[in-house]
């Protein structure tokens, strides 16, 4: 297996390592792991993962009938056959019209309470069971990274977002100029990002680790570089990281983030010491303008290289 | 004078297109040059370019779409290759380029290769099932496919002037506004979809015009032919969706070219709106293209079985049922959007609703095939394909379907895996199906039978091997359109999928050879009787290729499956029925008005891009004056005298008698 970048839990040993991705790689012929949505690593994942697999397997009870019936059915009827009966005038029949009818719709029926009964319990905008009280992140895509705002603890991070591990994080979510997705593979649910409008979006890491983030919608030139580390991390750590983040880095205010809003791609993650308040609002509410776009119409990468330079 | 255009348009700088864009060019001239050498511009001009005959712009439509799949596979190869090659490297593309490629290839595989194909084959087989010489409306059937083609040719343009847009296949704003793609791009495609758009609403209009309208006697709606139901359903979805689709990218091009904000970040636009009325077009426009193609299946299942399609009318319920709610589940491709719970749960049953209905329809064709004599004919072997093929591809539909479930593959390789899934193995798999099964009806000899075998396989096992691996990779948290990435775990089924795309290609490539080959062997291959798969429907009752009439004589229709019925008594009493009372026959005149308006449409749209607005003024008189010529003609119609309707006719019957009194002799 190759090193991997992303998705290795750091609170586990090597052999679970190990273990786990055999048991992935048995079930799907995977040759390594990567931030599979079928090894989820928190509640909101597990459950939807839940879903998944229920639906497929309701649905595979009739499909792979069907798939087998018309290999079947062709190959038995084959012209050349002579042990096949042909029955020429066999073009109606009543009881199959019923059959045939409800064999879907009972398949529909059943799907339809798991889709509807999901679909409730797991409304991205629901906030999660637990009795520990969620932190707020508010997430900003830019042209072309992520900027994650702590309200209640007054830092800001960059390309990487630092979480605590069984703590709910409840996500309200903009962007500063076209739309994206936000997406945490293994930790579930993903949602859109667009200007002028807040999403929300709940979710819980239950196991330590570092996860996979990008983004799943086309922004652009930078897209393919929106990916950033989540790092799921014990309560004290956060708390240490948040001090850290207190005293490094520049402060966030809306001149400096209209400078951050500028075009630009690879971002190395960094903090920000301070964040203006009400940062967010004034995003959402256009209090501060949508991003820019390219600076000059011929050349939009070239914004961006300046910036990082 | 011309307005945004110049020399720096031309990318002199990026090899790829530069070449590829010479190439195209030197191949169309090296064709052009041929044309005019051997003399074959005023045959191509009276027979086909003015054509306004179904069956000839039907075999136009087909051929501007196996064009532009060469030209969007040509894209897919690029893309499967940088996604092999972009592991932890920049691969061959820079993301402006990649961006355009996938962009391309959805804009082209939809709008100007599924397309044109289906709409090609209803064009052709629709009014010679329904026993009618020709569609409502000859001429605007003619208007519709030269539009077409002006689309496909702007599209192709902007590969040498200009760019395409970076915006993906449906130009979602923001991105696609003003302040964050102000090149052409977007201009190109917005412009190349509304004029092929225009063209495809006005064959809405003209092919359910002909359903409803036009019928040999006794042709009532339950005794039609399961494909010209599909058509009808089809055509009821072009008409009732596409002006969404133009009214949506009108309004993009408010935003663009006159500051207007609809879909603007700012000054209240909504993008929100934008995803929710090119969803209302699109989603119904799935459909447009699946409808047909189920209906060519059941043809073809029901030819080739040897058997009449098991449960007529419950096809013909879950056809209409299909058209119905089509309309009612766009919502669908955003459950992400932060719609609410209810709003979800509801659009995703309904989505799952329309599965019943299709469901109904694989049982029925299985129920068609059992106690069938089934003969394994390269348009069956497409069949039974789909049938595996497509069942797959519904259950990951269902799957995208339930809310918590999409949250996980939304936007991701799963989500692209499927709609290849079903597009490749339902749509495509049935126009290979159809071009197969109709054209020694249209050319008079059949296609070579072992090339067909052979493309065949390399489609569908290339299909399994480049698509299967985007199941595991949308599931692997893949997200579709990266130029690049760096989880290890990705890089091995992008280069599965790579591999698969070769075998696809070389599918492609027993096509092309298929028809050369066939062409070359037409004498070995030639269709005498007009009915080379012992077909059920009117079309085959008529000589191959058909006459520019159609019919000598309207055909009687005295049931389902009339031209099976006509074989039956004919073989019982071994002789053919009496020759008919020829009479002469009414054909509408050739008419370069489609073309001539397509010519003007052309440079409207190129000036529209550019910003050239004494041309585009210039372009719409010319179209104008070009309807009011046509509005004002004087003589329509040409008359094709008894003689001649009978001379054809009876050389079919000669053809025919010969067959039956064979037969009649095998049966002794």
């Amino acid at each position: 297996m190759q090193a991997r970048r992303t998705g290795s839990p750091r609170g586990r040993t090597i052999v679970q390592q190990i273990r786990r991705c055999a048991v992935l790689a048995t079930a799907l012929g995977l040759t390594s792991c990567g931030p599979s949505v079928l090894d989820p690593q928190g509640y909101v994942g597990v459950a939807d993962r839940q879903i998944l697999l229920d639906s497929l397997g309701i649905m595979l009870v009739i499909i792979v009938p069907v798939i087998i019936a018309t290999a079947g059915v062709a190959w038995w009827f084959r012209a050349s056959n002579t042990r096949a009966r042909y029955m020429p005038d066999f073009v109606y029949s009543g009881s199959i019209e019923l059959v045939v009818w409800s064999i879907p719709l009972m398949t529909i029926l059943l799907l339809g309470g798991v889709a509807w009964v999901g679909s409730h319990e797991l409304d991205p905008a629901a906030p999660l069971p637990s009795k520990t009280p969620p932190l707020d992140v508010q997430v900003v895509s830019l042209d072309w990274k992520w900027l994650f705002i702590y309200p209640k603890q007054g830092v800001a991070s960059v390309n990487r977002l630092v979480i605590p591990v069984g703590t709910p994080v409840h996500f309200v979510l903009t962007s500063a100029s076209v739309m994206n997705v936000f997406f945490v593979p293994q930790l579930g649910s993903m949602i859109y990002t667009m200007n002028r409008m807040a999403d929300r979006l709940n979710l819980i890491a239950d196991h330590p680790g570092t996860y996979y983030g990008e983004s799943a919608m086309i922004s652009g030139d930078g897209f393919a570089t929106m990916h950033f580390d989540v790092d799921a991390v014990p309560t004290d750590q956060f708390t240490a990281w948040v001090t850290t983040a207190k005293s490094n880095g520049p402060s966030l205010d809306t001149q400096t983030y209209g400078a951050l809003m500028k075009q630009s791609m690879s971002v190395q993650p960094f903090t920000y010491r301070t964040v203006e308040p009400d940062l967010f609002l004034k995003i959402v509410t256009q209090a501060v303008p949508p991003g820019p776009g390219p600076e000059n119409a011929q050349t939009p990468g070239d914004a961006g290289k300046a910036l990082r330079n | 004078m011309l307005g945004k255009l110049s020399w720096s348009a031309i990318p002199f700088d990026q090899p790829i297109p530069l070449a590829a864009g010479a190439l195209v060019l030197i191949v169309i001239l090296a064709v052009l040059a041929w044309i005019l050498v051997k003399g074959y511009m005023p045959y191509l001009w009276r027979e086909w370019i003015t054509s306004v005959d179904h069956k000839r712009i039907g075999v136009m439509y087909c051929l501007l779409g196996l064009v532009m799949l060469i030209r969007g596979f040509i894209d897919a190869i690029m893309m499967r290759s940088q996604q092999a090659l972009a592991f932890r490297a920049p691969g061959y593309l820079p993301p402006d380029h990649f961006d355009q490629i996938f962009s391309a290839h959805g804009t082209l595989m939809i709008f100007f290769v599924a397309m044109p194909f289906v709409i090609g084959l209803m064009n052709f087989a629709m009014p010679l099932q329904l026993g009618a010489r020709d569609v409502a409306f000859p001429t605007l059937n003619s208007v519709s496919f030269w539009l077409t083609a002006t689309g496909a040719l702007l599209i192709n343009i902007s590969l040498v002037v200009g760019e395409f847009s970076r915006t993906g296949w449906l130009a979602y704003p923001p991105l696609s506004e003003l302040t964050y793609s102000p090149d052409v791009g977007v201009d190109y495609y917005l412009w190349s979809v509304q004029i092929s758009g225009i063209g495809t609403l006005l064959t809405g209009v003209n092919l359910v015009t002909t359903v409803l309208k036009i019928h040999a006697p006794g042709m009532t709606y339950m005794r039609m032919p399961i494909f010209c139901w599909t058509t009808l359903a089809s055509n009821l979805l072009i008409v009732a969706a596409f002006p969404v689709l133009t009214a949506t990218y009108a309004m993009l091009l408010l935003d663009r070219y006159l500051g207007f904000h609809f879909f603007t970040n700012t000054a209240g636009g909504n993008m929100m709106m934008f995803m929710n009325l090119i969803w209302m077009w699109g989603h119904p426009e799935v459909y447009i293209l699946i409808l047909p193609a189920f209906g060519i299946y059941s043809e073809v299942v029901s030819t080739f079985s040897r058997k009449p399609l098991f449960g007529y009318r419950s096809m013909v319920m879950a056809t209409m049922a299909i058209c119905i709610i089509s309309f009612m589940v766009w919502l669908h491709h955003f459950f992400t959007m932060g719609a609410g719970a209810n709003v979800n749960a509801i659009f995703g049953i309904a989505s799952m609703i329309i599965a019943v209905p299709t469901g109904v329809k694989i049982f029925n064709w299985l129920f068609t095939m059992y106690g069938g004599r089934v003969v394994f004919a390269v348009p069956m072997m497409w069949a039974i394909a789909f049938m595996i093929t497509f069942t797959i591809g519904g259950m990951t539909g269902v799957l995208l379907a339930v809310p918590p479930a999409d949250f996980l593959v939304h936007n991701s390789l799963f989500l692209v895996a499927h709609f290849h899934n079903v597009i490749i193995g339902g749509v495509l798999f049935g126009v290979f199906a159809g071009y197969t099964y109709w054209f020694p009806k249209a050319f008079g000899f059949r296609l070579h039978e072992g090339w067909g075998r052979a493309a065949f396989w390399f489609w569908v096992i290339g299909f399994y091997v480049a698509w299967m691996p985007g199941y595991v990779l949308g599931l692997e948290g893949m997200t579709r359109r990266l130029q690049h990435y760096d989880v290890a775990a990705w890089h091995p089924w992008l280069v599965i999928a790579a591999f698969g795309t070769v075998i696809i290609l070389l599918g492609i490539i027993s096509q092309i050879v298929q028809l050369f080959v066939s062409i070359k062997l037409r004498e070995e291959l030639r269709d005498v009787t007009g009915d080379p798969w012992n077909g059920r429907s009117l079309e085959w009752s008529t000589a191959s290729p058909p006459p520019p009439f159609n019919f000598g004589v309207l055909p009687n229709v005295e049931g389902e499956e009339p031209y099976w019925g006509v074989k039956q008594r004919a073989i019982e009493r071994g002789e053919l029925r009496p020759e008919p009372e020829y009479s002469e026959i009414e054909l509408p005149r050739n008419s370069p008005t489609g073309f001539i308006c397509a010519f003007f449409a052309t440079f409207a749209g190129f000036a529209l891009i550019w910003h050239i607005w004494w041309l585009v003024i210039l372009s719409c008189i010319g179209a104008f004056i070009t309807f009011v010529i046509f509005a004002w003609r004087d003589r329509s119609e040409y008359i094709i005298p008894v003689e001649e309707v009978a001379r054809l006719d009876r050389a079919n019957r000669t053809a025919r008698a010969a067959w039956l009194a064979a037969n009649v002799q095998a049966a002794e």
